[in-house]
């Protein structure tokens, strides 16, 4: 399998949906994209997005349309459906709650 | 969600149905895209260009695998995966069309024997009795003893008096009712002839115990139900599309059953058959019979049903019964034939009584079929599996999972079970359809049809049968030992380890299911033919029968016209060419029990207060025993004056003459008969006969026909030869004596015993038929196996005989090979009979269960197709050429 072992599940689906956010995207520009925020902390494989991508596809949250690129190319764009970007608020949310929580935690010092 | 996304998703989703091979180009290209991209973009920060490829893809990943993940992201990917399966298995039959057919075959035949015999017993067995709260309604029977109802029955009729008395006093039954099956002639009417009907007698209310209503018209009122009301009569549904042509003007019209006039008041529906399918007119008994017989206590004449009260449970009820009938008992302490308890049973245990142990048989034995069938597809399978190792091995080696290759063979096995399905549910029809069409006279046969319940049956047996052969095959398969199936391929001198003893141990298995099958059928052949070869004490060949049922309004008992008819026919049927003798008495041997009579002898001291003798009684004319060769031992016949008043002979049986006169001569002794007073004289000792096929003979009295007291029985012809074509001249002369009488069952001897020993027979001949079925099966497979272990090994035959191994040698080292699975299945098999043949112990006749006879043709069967089985196989491999087989090594 190559599932990035150390991401959290479900966490790369939330990356992906916020890049998206943001602009819409064709595959290897969106890969792009996460190694420059991440700065290479998240080690994932170029190809594991696809399968994230269509599995959104499916789910309603992303679009995806095939335009015409640089050099007589076209490539497929995805982009955030409205339904994407209200399930990005609330597992935005989510991940600030349990984050927080997280870092609350590991901040405690050992008495 | 928004219009436009509902619009988007749809679209992808069919998209995704219906154009997927495009969705798959594009996937394709959007991840050619991505590496290019990367490629390109690689070459840009200085790498060269095989460089820059390398890195992009191991940037990437495998794109092959990514490409399946991400396909199996999308909707519809197990139907996908469904799909292809299925197809790959259809290409992997196609390609071995001769396994695939005899697969396919031989889960049909499983299938179709499990399905039929299922749908039989459903609808006889297992559905309920179509009335309302069927569960609360009780056969009602008497309890008779020796000394108390004259005999041992459990559960014997009851007579009407008796009836009455609970009818009136119990408190346990919200409603009881009353039956008896009759025979009745309905006249000739316009250009309809007349026929004679089986017909039933019940009280008015036996309709309102079942619960069920006539369809069309009224059922009885208890108005109708009493001597001296007009005849009313309700009909079967057949009878009244059949004879009536479904008219509904039917209703109030007169019809004359017996010569008397009856007004039809009702139909019933179709599906009501009661008290089996064959009635086809209910009368109300009360009218019918005598007063003196409705109050009698010992005539054990009827059957009684009632429905249970709400809250009482049947032995509450039945001990309820059991006070009246003690009290009624000692009421009438000097007559023996009283019974003094009741007893109980469930109707529908009643109603399917006979065939219930049979059936249940014939269910085991499908299901043995239909395992060994399973066992033989596992069998063929494993066999293939073997020969497919090194492309499975291959497959592994090359990342192919473990899941999917078992999913891939319950596929394979899955599709062969469901053709085999399909193809035994037409079996199962066809063979219902006969099975109704020959036997509609078993009990509830009218409740037998493929269902709902019967098309799920049939789906539980085809997973059953794909789960079973797909799994034992898969086990079989041993893909564990990846490594030493491709060593082993590239050598092919070893036999497969598992593989090899997984199916010898099917292999006996199967044979030990079929000596068990083979076992409960030869014996129940021969007991049926033990059965038809009975002796039952007169000759039966060149033997004419036909049944005549003089209607009692024209032939009123006791009295001169049916003496007088009975005589003239007698008279003509003798003046006929070619007859050679001619009787009629009320029941000829092997027909049934009919009457018995309780008698005293005028000689011997009275016996003590409440004993009574009874013995089976009939009614001949004195020519009776030299036209069915029953030897007189001592005496005479009856004097040909013995007629109406005058009669006063009596004949009796050498067991009644063993058992009542032990040790004196009874010629000369007087018989007194219970219910009338007068004295017959003992003037002959006839042959023991058996009033039934398969019962011990017991004492019998025969007294003159000519004395009027009898309008019924059968009419038998003795001919040199050919017999049966004096049916028709016969059949004139009675029409020409009286032309509104009709004639049934006109019948050769053989024909009336075959007739009534035809539940055995067809036992018999379909058990027969699945062990032959089984044995062609466990054959098969023996075949089949051992060719395939031939070919396996002919590469080590030729390097055997190369070194200098003897073609014999070869040959008996083969067929111990094959034969040593069949002896220890044959081994199993036999004390595997042993209990179960025990289990049809009842159904057979004058046949041990391990009756040696048997057990040394099932042997030497089983054996001998065994070798049969092994020998083409084992002579194949003993002619393999040493140098071609080492050469194509």
């Amino acid at each position: 399998m190559s599932k990035p072992s150390d991401l959290v599940q479900g966490t790369l689906d939330l990356l992906v949906l916020k890049i998206l956010a943001l602009q819409p995207l064709h595959g290897w520009a969106l890969s792009q994209r996460l190694k420059q925020i991440s700065g290479e902390v998240l080690q994932v494989s170029d190809g594991s997005l696809y399968p994230a991508l269509h599995k959104l596809e499916q789910q309603a949250l992303v679009q995806a349309e095939w335009k015409p690129t640089e050099n007589n190319r076209r490539a497929k764009f995805y982009s955030l459906t409205r339904l994407g970007r209200r399930h990005l608020a609330k597992e935005a949310a989510n991940w600030e709650r349990i984050s927080t929580a997280i870092s609350g935690v590991m901040r405690l010092t050992e008495v | 969600m928004r219009l436009e996304n509902w619009m988007y998703t749809i679209t992808l989703r069919l998209r995704l149905l219906f154009h997927r091979n495009a969705e798959g180009a594009d996937l394709d290209e959007e991840l050619r895209d991505h590496i290019d991209r990367q490629i390109e973009d690689n070459m840009k920060h200085g790498m060269g260009r095989e460089e820059a490829r390398l890195a992009a893809l191991r940037a990437f990943g495998n794109p092959a695998v990514l490409r399946e993940e991400t396909r199996a992201t999308w909707s519809w990917s197990g139907l996908e995966q469904l799909v292809r399966d299925l197809r790959i298995g259809a290409r992997t039959l196609s390609r071995t069309p001769g396994f695939a057919m005899m697969a396919v075959l031989v889960m049909a035949l499983g299938i179709g024997a499990s399905v039929t015999l299922f749908t039989v017993v459903r609808g006889v067995l297992l559905k309920p009795l179509p009335f309302p709260d069927s569960d609360r309604l009780l056969l009602l029977c008497e309890r008779s003893t020796y000394s108390a109802g004259g005999g041992d029955f459990p559960c014997n009729q009851v007579a009407g008096g008796v009836y009455g008395a609970w009818n009136k006093e119990s408190t346990a039954f919200s409603s009881m009712a009353l039956y008896s099956d009759d025979e009745v002639d309905l006249s000739a009417s316009g250009n309809q002839l007349p026929e004679t009907l089986d017909s039933a007698s019940i009280s008015w209310n036996l309709y309102q115990t079942l619960g069920v209503q006539p369809v069309l018209g009224r059922g009885f009122a208890p108005a109708d139900d009493s001597l001296g009301a007009n005849g009313t009569v309700v009909l079967s549904w057949s009878l009244w599309k059949r004879r009536f042509g479904g008219d509904p003007a039917v209703l109030n019209r007169t019809i004359y059953l017996d010569a008397k006039p009856y007004t039809v008041i009702g139909v019933m529906p179709a599906w009501f058959e009661f008290p089996n399918s064959t009635i086809q007119l209910w009368t109300p008994v009360y009218h019918e019979k005598p007063a003196k017989l409705m109050a009698a206590l010992d005539y054990h004449d009827f059957r009684a049903v009632g429905r249970l009260k709400p809250g009482m449970t049947a032995a509450e009820a039945t001990a309820n019964l059991s006070t009246i009938s003690r009290r009624l008992h000692d009421s009438q302490l000097d007559n023996p034939f009283i019974a003094a308890e009741a007893s109980s049973r469930p109707l529908l245990e009643h109603l399917v009584g006979d065939v219930k142990r049979p059936l249940y048989v014939m269910l085991a034995a499908t299901l043995c079929l239909l395992l060994i069938a399973c066992l033989n597809v596992a069998n063929l399978l494993v066999a293939r599996t073997a020969a497919r190792r090194k492309e499975l091995a291959i497959r592994t080696a090359l990342g192919g999972g473990r899941m999917r290759m078992l999913r891939e063979h319950l596929t394979e096995s899955f599709l062969l079970a469901t053709a085999g399905g399909g193809a035994g549910l037409l079996l199962a029809y066809a063979a219902i359809t006969w099975l109704l069409h020959s036997q509609y006279t078993m009990a509830r046969s009218g409740s037998i049809h493929i269902d709902g319940i019967v098309a799920a049956f049939t789906l539980g047996v085809v997973a059953l049968c794909a789960i079973i052969s797909g799994l034992v095959s898969v086990l079989g398969s041993g893909s564990k030992q990846l490594l030493s199936a491709l060593h082993e391929s590239s050598r092919g001198y070893t036999t497969g380890g598992t593989g090899a003893r997984l199916r010898r141990i099917l292999l006996a298995a199967e044979v030990g299911l079929t000596v068990v099958l083979l076992m409960c059928s030869s014996l129940l052949v021969t007991s049926y033919q033990r059965l038809r070869a009975t002796n039952l004490g007169c000759r039966t060949d060149n033997l004419l029968t036909m049944r005549i049922n003089l209607p009692g309004a024209r032939y009123r008992t006791p009295g001169p016209a049916p003496a007088s008819f009975f005589d003239t026919l007698l008279r003509r049927v003798r003046a006929l060419p070619g007859v050679d003798a001619a009787g009629f008495v009320t029941a000829v041997p092997g027909e049934g029990y009919y009457g018995d009579g309780g008698f005293t002898i005028a000689e011997h001291p009275p016996r003590a207060r409440g004993k009574g003798t009874l013995a089976i009684s009939r009614s001949a004319d004195p020519e009776y025993f030299a036209a069915m060769s029953i030897p007189i031992l001592r005496g005479r016949t009856f004097d040909d004056n013995q007629r109406l008043d005058r009669a006063n002979e009596a004949i009796i049986s050498e067991s009644f003459a063993k058992k009542y006169f032990p040790g004196e001569d009874p010629i000369g002794k007087h018989l007194r008969l219970m219910d009338k007073q007068q004295l017959h004289q003992i003037v002959g000792v006839v042959g023991d006969t058996r009033y039934e096929i398969g019962e011990a003979p017991g004492p019998m009295q025969y007294y003159p026909l000519f004395a009027g007291d009898e309008n019924y029985g059968t009419l038998v012809i003795r001919s040199s030869h050919n017999v049966e074509q004096l049916g028709t001249p016969v059949q004139k002369i009675i029409q020409s004596m009286d032309h509104d009488l009709p004639v049934s069952d006109v019948l050769t001897m053989d024909q009336l015993l075959g007739k009534n020993t035809f539940d055995q027979s067809f036992d018999a001949v379909l058990i027969t038929g699945f062990a032959v079925l089984s044995l062609l099966l466990a054959a098969a497979g023996l075949f089949g196996v051992l060719s395939y272990m031939v070919a396996q090994r002919s590469s080590e035959i030729g390097l055997r005989m190369a070194l200098g191994a003897q073609r014999g040698q070869v040959l008996r080292l083969m067929l111990a090979d094959g034969l040593r699975p069949a002896l220890i299945g044959l081994l199993f098999g036999l004390v595997g009979s042993t209990a179960t043949t025990r289990l049809i112990k009842a159904m057979l006749y004058e046949t041990r269960p391990l009756d040696p006879e048997v057990l040394v043709i099932v042997t030497t069967l089983m054996i001998a197709s065994a070798v049969l089985a092994c020998m083409v196989p084992a002579w194949r491999a003993s002619r393999v050429d040493p140098m071609s087989v080492l050469r194509m090594e």
